[in-house]
Order: C-alpha cells, then sequence, then structure tokens
C-alpha cells in the first residue's frame, strides 16, 4: 500500500543540524536500498512560496512568508509498505533522528494511505 | 498503546529489520538456518520485553545486540563437541567487545551482508520453489503462513521447503564469500529469475479465481529494488525492475468491475500508474546506459515501455515491437517468444501475416496445452472473419487455461463467434 508521510513543524529560522541531515539522508538512502521508498523531497521556506486559497467564491494568491500560521508542511515522502503499522514505524523512527540530534524541535508526521489510479473514498 | 497495538508494531519492526538482522548473522554464524535461528530467538525476547518496557528508541540494534548474545551462548554450549564452533564463538566475543556501537556494526557490512544472503538464498543447487520460498522468507521478510497463502499450498508444504532447503546449503556447504565481477554476473540469472518468478505469479495466477495477487507483486518489485542497489552496475537487474514497474503500473486497469479480466488494448490509460512507469523508465535508461547489448530483462522492458508510453493505442510502435521482439528471439529464442512476434507482426503487418508465424507454432509440443496458443490463433481468425474456425480456437483455449475468469472471458469471445457468423436474420 502507498503511504504519503507528510512532515509538519513550527516555521524555524534556523538551520536544521548537519548531524540530522545526515541522519535522515542516510535514512532515505537505507529506505531506497530496502524498497520502500519511492519518492519525496525537503520543501523551501515558506517566504519562497505561495498560497492560492478559494473562498467566498474568490481565488486569491498570496505571496509567502506565512508568519501567522502555526505550522507549515516541512517535507514529504512516498513509500511502499505492508501495513499502516509499518508505516507508522517508520514514522516513530523519523521523528527519533529528530529527537536525538536536534533537541527541542517539535513537529509532526501525518501518515496518510494513497490512493492508487481509479481509487476513490469509500462512500458512508 | 494497548497490547495487540504493541504486537502489530513488532510485527513491523521485524519485517523492516529482520532481512538486516539475518543478514548480519549469517556473515557471523555462517549458517542461514542458525542465523534464523537467532534472529527468531531475538523476536521471541522482544514479544516478551517490549510490551511492559516500550519498544526501543534502536529497536534494529536492540535485536541485534539479542541475537549475538544467543548465538554467543550457543556456540560456548557447544565448544565440547565442535572445535568451530569454539572459534565461532570467541570471533564473535571478540567483535563484541570491540564493536560497542551494535548500529554501527548492523550499518558497515548492511550491503555485503545482504547480497550474500540474496546469493545463498537463490543458491542454484536449491529447486526454484525452495529458491522462492527461502527468498520471500530471508529477504521479503515473510512469514510461512503468508508464503503458503500466496502460492496456494499448505503452510506445512512452505515449513517442510524451507527447513530442507537450509539443510541443503549446510550439507553442501555453500561458500559464503559474497560473488563479484564475473562470479556475480553468472550467478545473477537464478537471482532474477527467482525476483520475477515471483512477481508472476502475483501478476497472473493460474489456478483460483483471483486473477491477481498484488502482495506478491509488491514483494517482488521490493526485492528487485534491494538488487538494483546492491549491484547497480548489473543492467539486467534494471532491466528486470524496469520490467516489473511497468507492468505493475497496469494493476489497476486490468480487472473490470466484476473481476473480468481485460486485455491491455481494452484498458483505461488514465488507470495507468504514472509514478510506476515513470520509475520504470528511469530505471530503464539507467540499464541503457550500462551497456549497449541488451539482454533478454533489458529488451522485455524495452517493449513493456513502448505500451507504456503511449497514450493511445493506436500510437503503438508496432514494427519497433517487432524488432525488440525478433532481438528477443536471438538471444532467448523459445516458441512463447515467437508467438509474442507473431502477435506483433500482426499489429504491425495485418493478421495474416501473423497467423502464418502462428500456424508454424502449430506443431510445437511445448505449446500444446498453453491456453494463450489457441487464444491468439482465435484472435487472428476472428479479424480475418473466419468465424466458425475461431470459435473453434477460443473454446480450446477455454478448455485449457485453469483460470476461471480468463476461461469466461474466452468462452465469451467464441460466443461472440457463434453470433457473428450466424445468418441474418431475415426481415
Amino acid at each position: 500500500m502507498r503511504y504519503m508521510m507528510i512532515v509538519k513543524h513550527a516555521e524555524k529560522q534556523e538551520l536544521p543540524p548537519k548531524a540530522l541531515m545526515d541522519a535522515i539522508d542516510k535514512m532515505g538512502q537505507d529506505a531506497t536500498k530496502a524498497g520502500t521508498m519511492l519518492g519525496g523531497g525537503g520543501l523551501a521556506p515558506t517566504a519562497l512560496g505561495a498560497r492560492v486559497r478559494l473562498s467566498g467564491g474568490k481565488v486569491t494568491a498570496t505571496d509567502g512568508p506565512f508568519t501567522e500560521a502555526k505550522e507549515v508542511i516541512g517535507g514529504y515522502a512516498q513509500f511502499e509498505f505492508k501495513s499502516k503499522e509499518d508505516a507508522v514505524q517508520s514514522a516513530v523512527q523519523f521523528m527519533e533522528l529528530h529527537k536525538k540530534h536536534w533537541p527541542g524541535w517539535e513537529g509532526e508526521t501525518e501518515v496518510r494511505q494513497m490512493y492508487g489510479p481509479g481509487e476513490f473514498p469509500p462512500t458512508a | 498503546m494497548t497490547a495487540t497495538d504493541t504486537h502489530r508494531s513488532i510485527d513491523a519492526v521485524w519485517r523492516i529489520e529482520s532481512p538486516r538482522l539475518i543478514a548480519s548473522l549469517t556473515r557471523m554464524v555462517r549458517d542461514v538456518g542458525l542465523a534464523e535461528d537467532f534472529a527468531q530467538d531475538a523476536l521471541v525476547a522482544a514479544l516478551q520485553q517490549w510490551p511492559a518496557a516500550g519498544i526501543p528508541d534502536n529497536p534494529g540494534a536492540w535485536l541485534m545486540a539479542t541475537a549475538k548474545r544467543r548465538a554467543i551462548d550457543h556456540f560456548r554450549r557447544n565448544t565440547v563437541f565442535d572445535r568451530k564452533h569454539e572459534e565461532l564463538g570467541r570471533e564473535l566475543e571478540k567483535k563484541e567487545r570491540t564493536v560497542p556501537d551494535f548500529a554501527a556494526a548492523l550499518d558497515d557490512n548492511f550491503g555485503d551482508d545482504l547480497l550474500r544472503l540474496v546469493f545463498i538464498s537463490c543458491h542454484p543447487v536449491l529447486t526454484t520453489e525452495a529458491r522462492v520460498a527461502l527468498t520471500l522468507r530471508l529477504i521479503g521478510g515473510l512469514t510461512t503462513e503468508e508464503i503458503a497463502r500466496a502460492f496456494l499450498v499448505p503452510e506445512a508444504t512452505i515449513a517442510q521447503r524451507i527447513v530442507r532447503s537450509k539443510r541443503t546449503l549446510s550439507g553442501k556447504r555453500i561458500p559464503f564469500e559474497v560473488p563479484r565481477g564475473a562470479e556475480l554476473s553468472v550467478r545473477l540469472p537464478s537471482v532474477l529469475e527467482v525476483i520475477y518468478l515471483i512477481f508472476n505469479e502475483g501478476y497472473s495466477a493460474t489456478t483460483g479465481d483471483d486473477w491477481m495477487r498484488p502482495a506478491l507483486c509488491e514483494d517482488a518489485l521490493r526485492l528487485g529494488r534491494i538488487l538494483a542497489e546492491l549491484a547497480p552496475q548489473e543492467p539486467e537487474v534494471h532491466g528486470l525492475v524496469a520490467l516489473m514497474e511497468i507492468q505493475a503500473s497496469r494493476a489497476k486497469a486490468r480487472t473490470g468491475p466484476s473481476g473480468e479480466p481485460i486485455l491491455l488494448f481494452e484498458q483505461s490509460r488514465a488507470l495507468w500508474d504514472q509514478l510506476l512507469i515513470r520509475r520504470g523508465l528511469a530505471e530503464l535508461a539507467r540499464a541503457e546506459n550500462l551497456g549497449p547489448a541488451p539482454g533478454p530483462y533489458v529488451l522485455q522492458a524495452q517493449i513493456a515501455a513502448c505500451h507504456a508510453r503511449t497514450r493511445t493505442p493506436e500510437e503503438t510502435d508496432w514494427p519497433r515491437i517487432v524488432a525488440l521482439y525478433g532481438q528477443l528471439a536471438q538471444i532467448t529464442p523459445s516458441p512463447i517468444v515467437e508467438l509474442n512476434r507473431a502477435v506483433a507482426i500482426s499489429m504491425a503487418s495485418g493478421p495474416a501475416a501473423g497467423l502464418e508465424l502462428v500456424d508454424a507454432l502449430a506443431a510445437e509440443r511445448s505449446l500444446e496445452n498453453y491456453h494463450l496458443l489457441p487464444s491468439v490463433r482465435g484472435d487472428l481468425l476472428k479479424k480475418l472473419s473466419r468465424f466458425h474456425e475461431a470459435r473453434a480456437e477460443f473454446e480450446r483455449a477455454a478448455s485449457l487455461t485453469r483460470n476461471a475468469r480468463e476461461r469466461h472471458l474466452l468462452l465469451a469471445r467464441a460466443q461472440s463467434c457463434a453470433t457473428a457468423s450466424a445468418p441474418p436474420h431475415p426481415r
């Protein structure tokens, strides 16, 4: 089953410690070697991005940064896992790396199953 | 976390960590059976301790440390009977003292260890079935029960197969060096064969009602991807992965709403998984960059890529496919390749041209019970409006296939021939 991991956190101004980046790189390489990781990447700061919102019948585009947002998406990855438990376990290990190499960092990795082509949410 | 939650998490950890664990242990104890036993001991310990103590921060390292302790104890107990065990025991202990960081020890030789394990579990001294079972077990991390279910055989059969293969490997004193260079290239086909066999079992079941067993395809893909990282200089490995990625991309399009099979040219291409196609084409590019003379898997991947690249069946580059099958027929000649080449020729040059080739295959003994021969012949005859003969071929094909849904499809095509050849109703 295909999963997307979405990492969210308060947007910090400082760069993550090199040890963390190295550890995340290695984890990604290992997952690629294990045939489970299909792709992914880190996202640049919101200052370089934009948001396009549809609300009240109007579409508006706003440039970053989005300083009022409590959390932004820092990165994502796609995996092929046998079960939700496998996906969660992988996310746990990812977060443990942050705990070890960037003390004080807080955030959340959302684990979501991806639909394949032609798949739709089950109707109620 | 409830007890069940922890157990499921432990299962997940096991699936992720067990291949590395067994691979490392195999290097240390030089016996696949023993390696698996020690790994299992570590799992049992985890099941006993983690529910109460919680899952450790580095579960792989915990399992490795536990397994190594068991190994050392085992060899200590056996020193009375075996000098070699005594040596091994001392070696392990020495390593234990000099490498306190187990995480580092795990990572050090991981690539080599896993490659070693792959080549052992696919050793030509074992039967193909044994290789498949052992590979799925040791590298795929599947349980005996899961393997049995996937191959529709009793669990005991698989268990026996695995036990016997480990005994064979011990008995024949298979060397534990990682094959390199020329030796690796020689041993590679037996590995690729196992992986593709697993994929095909999942892709087109020959018995039972389910046309696909997707889980096996994912396992084969994962094994292929692992191998592509371990042996990146081998074009045929990338060729096999490319072939599997592209074939798997059609998974959602291959069956209709009631589970009926849909042939490639009738599939909705919107349902083809573009992520897998992109990955497959990227793998194919890696293969092509490695050498000018494509091997059989690269050629098959190139053929699959011809279909994958086009938005509609009408745009298919049939002459190219004919040429590729021609190349394939040169390096791996077989009646099945000829049959596929005949289909391609019929698409490029018309059904009569294809029929000529198919008729030449009629005498092939190996295709006697192959349902696709009469199925293809029926298709070509139908296109030539020879409905009566076409119907007979479809009915023959239906009688030869063991897949219920495929049989249904073939009988439906026979029926459509009967309808087509029926005299028009009087006005």
